[in-house]
């Protein structure tokens, strides 16, 4: 589609090629085709429905969890087919962090939430293991509210602040990529705003990729939007470009409100 | 509006508001009646067994006092009664049944909630749940006339492998009766596994997908999700499980009686040997008791299988309000 | 790298020990199902059901006394637990959801739940056989009511916990006083929901022995005096089983798969009732 404009060559971190989606004979991703940026933020919008969800949750292979649901085409992460039969679908989400609508800590302690996935990929000393933590806690912007009850169980802190552990707990494992899916969908304005900084601070070490529902969110933080409609990406490009002169009648229409 | 209702018919409303005719008022007064009542049954239910037991074991309590406990003598015809006995082969069959079918309900949840391809996920979750709905009688009986002469076959390999590793060796020594405290503890496994493991099935069931994939999604194993978060996320529903196992365990009657061995002398560690549960004792020797101290002595292990059961009943719920408060915002 | 390939093989050794725990499971389970239809269809005669209870060495004989007994006493069981049940049980959550007594009440039946069976039927005897001075079937009758009552009343106390509120609130707005709101309204919604609970009740104790052994005892005569020992299935099959003869042995088989298959029957029609309720 020339409703696309692409990423700077080279930028490229990850690549959709000719991607199509199955939930068992539902064809619920049509022929996805574009690229996402390393060391940007990538927002997903669109009506509900539209696959933006199901498109995030195939660059971690979430979708291997549940029978009947089959991808085809590519999508290389760095040049790798993340698709490949023989991908380590383990060491791949080593390299892909996610989090999720509703903060979902652990039943362990704020400690042990952000260890408990960095033992999964490194065997590190105490020493390091603990400096880990503290460096995931303070990217999170969360350093300076826990430590000083590090063995208290992650359930016991606020809605805002479980949702900045559970992106501390992504970000320990040194992911390349953290997905976001709507992450704030359960926060109160106020926890929604910090997020929101988090990420714009965040994206200098990490490829980001959001979805959101919330279209001033993605205007905000966004640096590429993707527009989603029915399955299909309809128009793709720099968030800016995309909000102030949208290329497709239905993008200028779902962004303007007209539905949706 | 107004016009069209009758003035006078909203007065006659208004003056003689709907009173409940007397027979309903009765019968309303009687239902409440009967069924605050029934509440109250329950509560004197339970105080009635513990004063009828106490009442009927009182000459056993008054001749033998704390010292019932620790005699390890069941002499009915010298009239001298200890409940070490029944009270070892009550606690280690159930201990016995707990260790096999712990592990193995774990392992079945898991695989009905993780594993299972989704067309067999109800047929065998249903067969699962069916099972523990089986009579335990029909468990004693194919484990006396069933089991018992296969398993004689098996415990010289026992003794031959088990029998062999220090300090645990002796538990597998003895002669191969099939019968013994290690039957019926196994018996008694197979009886609680359905249970144990529909509990846990159930509560693997209800946590949520996204807690799950949040944990794949940081790279680990169906394992590790299952090991690490969700057992931790779910381990009040779990204990709670296990310790309906337990209770099963320790009164369970018909599948001990059958395949215990019943006997009264015990002298070694050996779970090879025949012995006497509380249970067991009740169900052989209750119908040959003669009045007096025999039967009174009966009726005090019966009082204190009830006790016990009582007991881990209350310290499952300690422990559950304990979990419960160090959870916090859960 | 190491680490990976570690992790996968103690997942893969995992998922297969729990493999093996379903096959440990179910083998045993078949094993038990397989000998209970083998030897009881094998058992099955006509004369099962024309013929009362043999002495020992006779080569003929069935269960009818016993069928008969275990189908009186656990039918009067029923009907006396279940009435009381399903009263206290919409006392706890019509009632007393968060008083005192609602309290007690639910604790109390949790250790009622878990009381070992053989406890109720000790209790029986203590107050009922020892003051008439005789094995009954009316004592054997009550201690199985007593084992339906916690049972009745846990699953009516839940069933009428998930009757949504607002259905309360919609039938007091209308004027209805209390206990019309619940016997017509409440009730009714849970109704379902409350027979399943009786059924399973009733499979509980149809093929409960204990409690039996020392109430309606056992008789090896045809009698429906409720005042007299009373033949049952359990109680035969304990005494057949663990007897010597053969014929005897050939009889309990025959009675366990009767009692198995009854239980199984009402187990499964406790399910389709349920699952029907709530698909509609």
């Amino acid at each position: 589609m020339n409703a696309h404009t692409p990423i700077p060559a080279g930028e490229a971190q990850i690549a959709f090629r000719n991607f199509n989606f199955f939930y068992g004979d539902f064809h619920a991703l049509k022929n996805i085709h574009f690229e996402i940026a390393r060391s940007k933020v990538t927002a997903f919008i669109g009506p509900s429905g539209c696959g933006k969800s199901t498109l995030l949750r195939t660059i971690n292979r979430m979708y291997d969890l549940y029978p009947h649901q089959r991808a085809e085409g590519e999508i290389l992460l760095d040049g790798q087919n993340l698709l490949d039969p023989r991908m380590d679908v383990a060491a791949l989400r080593a390299r892909v962090g996610m989090v999720f609508q509703k903060p979902t800590p652990f039943p362990m302690s704020i400690y042990d939430n952000i260890a408990f996935g960095v033992g999964l990929h490194e065997r590190l000393s105490r020493a390091d293991l603990d400096d880990r933590v503290e460096w995931a806690l303070r990217k999170a912007a969360l350093w300076d509210e826990v430590k000083d009850k590090l063995k208290q169980s992650g359930m016991s802190l606020s809605g805002g602040q479980q949702q900045r552990l559970c992106i501390a707990r992504g970000i320990a494992v040194k992911p390349k990529v953290v997905l976001l899916d709507e992450p704030t969908s359960a926060l109160d304005p106020i926890a929604t705003a910090r997020i929101e900084e988090l990420i714009d601070e965040l994206k200098d070490d990490f490829t980001i990729v959001i979805v959101t529902h919330n279209m001033q969110q993605a205007a905000r933080i966004s640096d590429y939007t993707a527009y989603m409609y029915l399955g299909e990406l309809i128009e793709f490009g720099l968030t800016d470009q995309l909000f102030v002169n949208p290329r497709q009648k239905a993008t200028e229409d779902y962004i303007t409100g007209r539905f949706g | 509006m107004s016009t069209l209702v009758p003035a006078v018919d909203v007065e006659s409303r208004a003056s003689a508001p709907p009173r409940p005719a007397p027979r309903s008022k009765i019968s309303g007064h009687l239902f409440t009646g009967l069924s605050t009542g029934f509440a109250w049954l329950a509560l004197a239910v339970l105080l009635g067994i513990l004063v009828a037991l106490a009442v009927a074991s009182w000459p056993a309590i008054e001749t033998f006092g704390i010292g019932f406990l620790f005699s390890a003598e069941w002499n009915p015809p010298a009239e001298r009664f200890g409940a070490v006995i029944p009270i070892y082969g009550t606690v280690v069959t159930s201990l016995i049944a707990l260790i096999i079918a712990v592990p193995v309900s774990f392992g079945i949840a898991l695989f009905l909630t993780e594993l299972s391809p989704a067309w067999l996920r109800r047929p065998l979750g249903t067969a699962i749940e069916l099972l523990a709905a089986i009579p335990s009688i029909v468990f004693g009986m194919w484990g006396l006339l069933v089991f018992v002469p296969i398993f004689a076959e098996v415990q010289p390999l026992l003794a031959a492998t088990l029998g062999q590793i220090p300090l645990i060796g002796t538990l597998f020594t003895g002669p191969p009766m099939g019968i013994g405290l290690l039957c019926a503890g196994i018996i008694l496994a197979i009886m609680i596994i359905p249970y144990i493991a529909a509990v846990m099935r159930d509560v693997f069931e209800v946590t949520p997908a996204m807690l799950k994939e949040s944990a794949y999604g940081l790279g680990c194993t169906t394992w590790e999700v299952s090991w690490r978060v969700v057992l931790p996320y779910t381990k009040t529903g779990v204990i709670g499980g296990i310790m309906l196992g337990l209770g099963r365990a320790l009164g369970e009657t018909m599948a001990v009686t059958f395949v215990i061995g019943n006997t009264n002398f015990l002298n070694s560690a050996s779970l090879f040997l025949p012995g006497n549960s509380i249970t067991s004792a009740l169900a052989n020797e209750f119908g040959e008791a003669g009045p007096g101290l025999h039967t009174a002595a009966l009726m005090e292990l019966g009082l204190i299988l009830f006790l016990i059961t009582m007991v881990v009943l209350l310290l499952s719920k300690l422990l559950l309000m304990r979990l419960a408060a160090s959870e916090g915002g859960r | 790298m190491d680490l990976h390939r570690r992790r996968k093989l103690v997942n893969r050794l995992a998922l297969g020990l729990s493999m093996g725990a379903m096959a440990f499971g179910l083998t045993w389970l078949i094993w038990i199902l397989w000998t209970v239809l083998d030897l009881g269809v094998g058992a099955l005669s006509l004369s099962l059901f024309t013929e009362m209870t043999p002495p020992p060495g006779a080569d003929t004989g069935g269960l009818l006394n016993a069928i008969v007994g275990s189908l009186i006493l656990v039918g009067l069981g029923t009907a006396i637990g279940s009435p009381v049940g399903i009263l206290a049980g919409i006392y706890l959550a019509e009632f007393g959801r968060s008083n005192w007594l609602g309290r007690i009440t639910r604790f109390v039946n949790d250790l009622l739940l878990s009381a070992p069976s053989i406890v109720i039927g000790l209790f029986v005897y203590a107050t009922v056989v020892a003051t008439t001075g005789r094995f009954s079937g009316w004592a054997g009758a009550l201690a199985l009511a007593l084992l339906v009552l916690p049972v009745v009343i846990r699953t009516t106390e839940n069933m009428l916990m998930l009757v949504p509120n607002s259905l309360r609130e919609a039938a007091f707005a209308l004027g209805a006083p209390r206990h019309v709101v619940i016997l017509r309204v409440t009730l009714r919604a849970a109704r379902s929901g409350v027979v399943t609970g009786v059924l399973l009740a009733v499979a509980r104790i149809a093929g409960e022995t204990a409690p039996l052994l020392f109430t309606a005892l056992s008789n090896q005569f045809w009698s429906l005096s409720l005042n007299e020992p009373m033949a049952n299935l359990p109680v035969t099959i304990f005494k057949f089983a663990m007897s010597p003869f053969q014929d005897w042995q050939r009889l309990a088989w025959a009675g366990v798969l009767l009692i198995s298959l009854g239980v199984l029957g009402l187990n499964i029609l406790a399910r389709i009732l349920f699952r029907a309720e709530k698909l509609s």
